[in-house]
């Protein structure tokens, strides 16, 4: 069920806009022009509008988990980025967070071992994910090329180091061989690891078949199923330049990734794909360990009904004076 | 009660799932070992909490008011709008599973309830139901359900599981923490009633008589005079500590469990000890008797309203600053919470060592210092003569607690008194240590005895590296600086590491502390013959 | 706390970040790019043909001068068979661009535009401009 209907909604998702634009030629209106100019609209302040509730809810207390030695006396090393307490180590510790995934780089796998527990290595998730996250960015950016009338040259740079080994014609990507491998990697551990697939949702699966799918249908289109590339950048620029057109001579494989993508983007906010906003969001990396150094202020803090020392005084006063402890009032 | 399995039993543990069932699927049960006694309804009402009645897990009606779900789901939005953490952790979890197999519990159980994802879920499943579009329509298909009496039962077993130690959170590649979690569910079983006897208990003698083991002020001067009597037995010196003292420059706050039970009390003659010799200007406070804080495995309010005495009788006794002893869920409290609730401590000063003169800068505004801060402090100026070879009988290793390591990241502090104090110590390995220590398995309240098994569960991991190293070098001491350590470290290590026992730090720094004036010392703070002492050797 | 100023400068970032090919493109036009065909070799031609049909040099010639090279580099084959039956000289110089002899509004029309680098120029010596 969670795992086949994702991949159901998948396939019925790759056969609109390539039923729409082969039966009927009107539709490339609908998929080049209005599906793509909603879909970022939905995605820009779907996203905003969803930070924005987030936002809206304040971080009473300062409760950063802190994964190192916290800054005490001078002779004791502090770990700065484990354990940040300015601002700046912070960045820091958000920075390795982000662009390495230093607390997945932690994980490792516990098994029962001869009568015991014990934990090995598991660097797989870690490297996996990175390498996902990583060829992902690298391939939206790589895609400037289609934005851009003039392609800055770090776009380019950036062509030449993924087409690097010059393999075939076009040039062989190498991020397109690692983005699928990834996925796929990914997709396997969900439906192989008993325990990964226990918690796994049909929310899991439908960004993964999705993905997967634009990568494919990326890759088809590069090497395979090639369409008039030079149409495909005027509808492009089109759209960006707020100007659209369709150019004649673009074959259906471009509306199914072009769709699948528009999909992705309408579906990011309101998925668990908004961990890309939330992770800057996260109190328990965003904070300084600071506590004890400035007083942290809750907004909805309120005044609470205690048990008063006089309250305690009256209850136990003769207690107290017969064991010879002081009192406040005899 | 249960009758608690043998360690080989229950080690029969598979930690996978069955393959084609769904977790929301299969209906609570309460195991009986894995959970606590309902409160008590004279508890509740000590401090004013709704739905006060005496109540039984096991019994199918558990007496909750009319339209509880209202009442759940109302406080839900209440927090949701109150917490960023919460909201934020209902939302971006993507179920990757580096946290599944981290927490003690699942290690030790295998209960796939117990996976920090999955125990999360439990929340999440409800929160999308009643929170998110996708859940509203989709259900089950978008991972939604509604909220009913088994949900609620499933909440309050898992929830009071879980001990808040914060170890998913490390691994978590957003720092998703399910203490957060925990915490909220704690809130909305406590709407309901539905606290445990373990904890409501503490609460209510916390709250009447200033501290969780309801002891008044003249039974808290007989246990530390009984103290004092096995001291001056031991060094030949008389000391006289103060209570309730006006004028003092430093007000001492200890969890209370280190004034009424082994091995706590030798930790808590540690400090008398050391304070004597240094001749510091200190006071204990009967009113303000207890550092821990069960009402944070309670309510933030409660928390708050219990926290609220140190500050309060720091004022009236007029200290210039707190030290605080050795405990773990109290000091995530003093350093993360404390503050901010019954803040700002400016009728104090910062705290500065009388001894070293060294200014505690990083509690420059809560006032308040580790008692391994201050002593650590001591040692590196040289400031205690020390002999180290009174604890040579001892191979110790360190247990961190969770909340000093990971809500507080004091870790080398202790470190370095043991390794001045102690001459043999050892670590247990890497990964079950500092920030990814494992909890004794009974924090949060939940060491009672009627849920051993839970307990002995969720403390295998730690004992399991305890006898490593015990197997290894022959380690026979496990040093922590946490009184629910002390306690229930020792019956996790009697179940499954026998020969191993438990003690604070400054039990150690006492043993090795040169007192001026002591007599020749026959024997450690246990009564037991020093090395060398004993005529056997 | 709320951390507004935070959130607020991030959710800045993210906007221009997520619309910066808008931003890039205010109130240019769209480039027409129409490679010429206009060299007096083509223009002598009574019929216009390449050595496959328009369509499919378009989307293929990549592939198709790919092949060539490896047709003549190490098979040592320097005919081929077009699909019309013609057969034509293996040869980037004489036979490609004996025709279209204006790279400049031919070849680098198109490849600049997307901006693509092919490596032909890297070995080969690219022809002096010849136009109409």
């Amino acid at each position: 069920m969670k795992t086949v209907l994702p991949f159901i909604a998948v396939v019925i998702l790759v056969l609109l806009p390539l039923f729409g634009v082969t039966v009927a030629h009107q539709t490339q209106i609908f998929f080049g022009v209005v599906v793509p100019y909603t879909a970022v609209a939905v995605f820009v302040f779907g996203f905003i509008y969803r930070i924005l509730q987030w936002g809206k809810s304040p971080v009473p207390f300062c409760i950063p988990t802190t994964c190192g030695q916290q800054k005490s006396l001078p002779w004791i090393k502090q770990d700065k980025l484990e354990n940040p307490v300015t601002t700046m180590q912070v960045v820091g510790r958000m920075l390795l967070e982000v662009l390495v995934f230093r607390s997945l780089f932690r994980n490792m796998k516990t098994e029962m071992k001869e009568g015991k527990a014990v934990y090995g290595s598991e660097k797989l998730l870690w490297l996996a994910g990175l390498a996902f996250h990583w060829s992902f960015l690298f391939i939206f950016v790589r895609h400037y090329r289609f934005f851009v009338q003039d392609v800055p040259t770090a776009i380019q740079l950036m062509e030449g180091m993924d087409s690097f080994f010059q393999i075939g014609a076009p040039l062989f990507y190498m991020t397109d061989a690692v983005i699928l491998g990834a996925v796929t990697f990914l997709l396997v551990r969900r439906v192989y690891l008993p325990q990964i697939r226990y918690i796994s949702l049909a929310a899991d699966f439908f960004p993964l078949f999705l993905i997967l799918a634009i990568a494919i249908s990326g890759i088809l289109m590069r090497y395979f199923f090639k369409t008039h590339i030079v149409a495909v950048k005027q509808l492009a620029i089109g759209l960006v330049s707020l100007n659209p057109t369709i150019p004649e001579g673009i074959g259906a494989i471009f509306y199914v990734h072009l769709f699948l993508i528009c999909v992705l983007l309408m579906y990011f906010p309101f998925s668990k794909l908004m961990h890309m906003g939330g992770v800057f969001l996260s109190p328990t990396r965003n904070m300084a360990n600071d506590s004890r150094i400035v007083r942290y202020i809750n907004p909805w803090n309120y005044p609470v009904h205690v048990h008063t020392y006089e309250e305690y005084e009256d209850d136990f006063r003769e207690k107290m004076k017969k064991a010879g402890l002081p009192v406040e009032k005899e | 009660m249960a009758k608690l399995p043998k360690p080989e039993e229950l080690l029969q543990i598979n930690y996978n799932p069955p393959p084609t069932e769904d977790w929301m699927d299969r209906p609570v049960e309460l195991k009986q070992g894995n959970f606590c006694w309902g409160a008590k309804g004279k508890n509740l009402a000590a401090v004013e909490f709704p739905n006060a009645r005496d109540w039984t897990p096991v019994e199918a009606d558990w007496k909750l008011p009319k339209d509880w779900e209202g009442t759940v789901l109302e406080a839900m939005a209440d927090r949701l709008s109150k917490y960023r953490s919460f909201k934020v952790f209902m939302d971006i979890c993507v179920r990757c599973g580096a946290c599944a197999d981290k927490c003690h519990f699942f290690i030790g159980g295998g209960d796939p309830k117990n996976m920090p994802v999955l125990r999360a879920e439990l929340m999440r499943s409800v929160y999308r139901k009643y929170f998110t579009t996708a859940g509203k329509y989709l259900g089950k298909l978008a991972g939604a359900r509604e909220l009913d009496l088994n949900v609620l039962k499933e909440w309050w077993y898992y929830f009071y599981q879980c001990t808040e130690c914060r170890r998913c959170s490390v691994f978590c590649p957003y720092g998703i923490d399910t203490a957060e979690i925990t915490l909220m569910a704690r809130e909305f079983t406590n709407l309901l009633g539905l606290n445990t006897d373990w904890i409501s208990g503490p609460v209510a003698n916390c709250y009447m008589k200033g501290n969780h083991l309801g002891l008044e002020p003249h039974a808290i001067m007989n246990s530390i005079e009984g103290m004092i009597d096995d001291i001056e037995t031991i060094t030949g010196i008389r000391i006289n500590p103060s209570f309730n003292r006006k004028g003092a420059e430093i007000l001492f706050v200890t969890p209370s469990g280190d004034l009424f039970a082994d091995p706590g009390t030798f930790t808590a003659m540690g400090y008398m000890m050391l304070f004597h010799e240094l001749g510091i200007d200190y006071t204990w406070s009967t009113y303000a008797s207890e550092g821990g804080n069960f009402g944070f495995f309670t309510s933030n309010e409660m928390a708050k309203r219990l926290n609220a005495k140190i500050y309060a009788e720091a004022k009236r006794l007029g200290v210039k600053y707190i030290i605080g002893g050795e405990c773990g869920h109290m000091w995530r409290v003093l350093n993360q919470y404390m503050d901010t609730w019954n803040g700002p401590a400016d009728f104090m000063e910062v705290p500065k060592s009388p001894i070293t003169g060294t200014v505690f800068d990083n509690a420059a505004s809560t006032k308040m210092i580790h008692v391994t801060e201050f002593t650590a402090d001591l040692i590196k100026n040289n400031k205690i003569k020390l002999d180290p070879s009174r604890n040579d009988d001892l191979v110790i290793t360190y247990h961190d607690s969770c909340n000093t390591a990971r809500g507080m990241g004091l870790l080398e502090e202790p470190r370095y008194i043991i390794n001045s104090v102690c001459n043999k110590f050892h670590e247990m390995p890497d990964n079950t240590i500092r920030e990814r220590t494992f909890c004794c398995g009974s924090g949060t309240g939940l060491n009672a005895s009627e849920n051993m098994e839970i307990r002995m569960r969720g403390g295998y991991p730690r004992a399991n590296a305890v006898k490593f190293v015990r197997d290894k070098h022959g380690v026979n001491m496990l040093a922590n600086i946490c009184a629910i350590d002390r306690a229930t470290l020792s019956a996790s290590m009697d179940y499954w590491v026998p020969g191993v026992r438990v003690t604070g730090v400054h039990e150690l720094v006492a043993n090795a502390l040169i007192m001026t004036g002591e007599k020749e010392r026959e024997t450690n703070l246990r009564g037991e013959p020093l090395p060398g002492k004993g005529g056997n050797e | 706390m709320y951390n507004t100023g935070k959130i607020i400068a991030g959710l800045v970032v993210f906007f221009i970040l997520a619309t910066l090919p808008f931003l890039l493109n205010l109130g240019k036009a769209n480039a027409k790019i129409e490679p010429s065909i206009d060299t007096p070799e083509i223009n002598a031609m009574p019929k216009k043909h390449c050595v496959e049909p328009k369509a499919f040099m378009r989307s293929e010639h990549m592939q198709l001068l790919n092949n060539w090279r490896d047709q003549v580099v190490r098979n040592g084959n320097r005919i081929y068979v077009g699909s019309d039956g013609n057969e034509y000289p293996i040869s980037l110089q004489n036979t490609c661009m004996k025709c279209h002899a204006n790279k400049k509004k031919f070849c680098d029309k198109c490849h600049n535009y997307m901006a693509v680098k092919p490596y032909c120029w890297g070995c080969h010596i690219a022809p002096k401009e010849n136009e109409a």
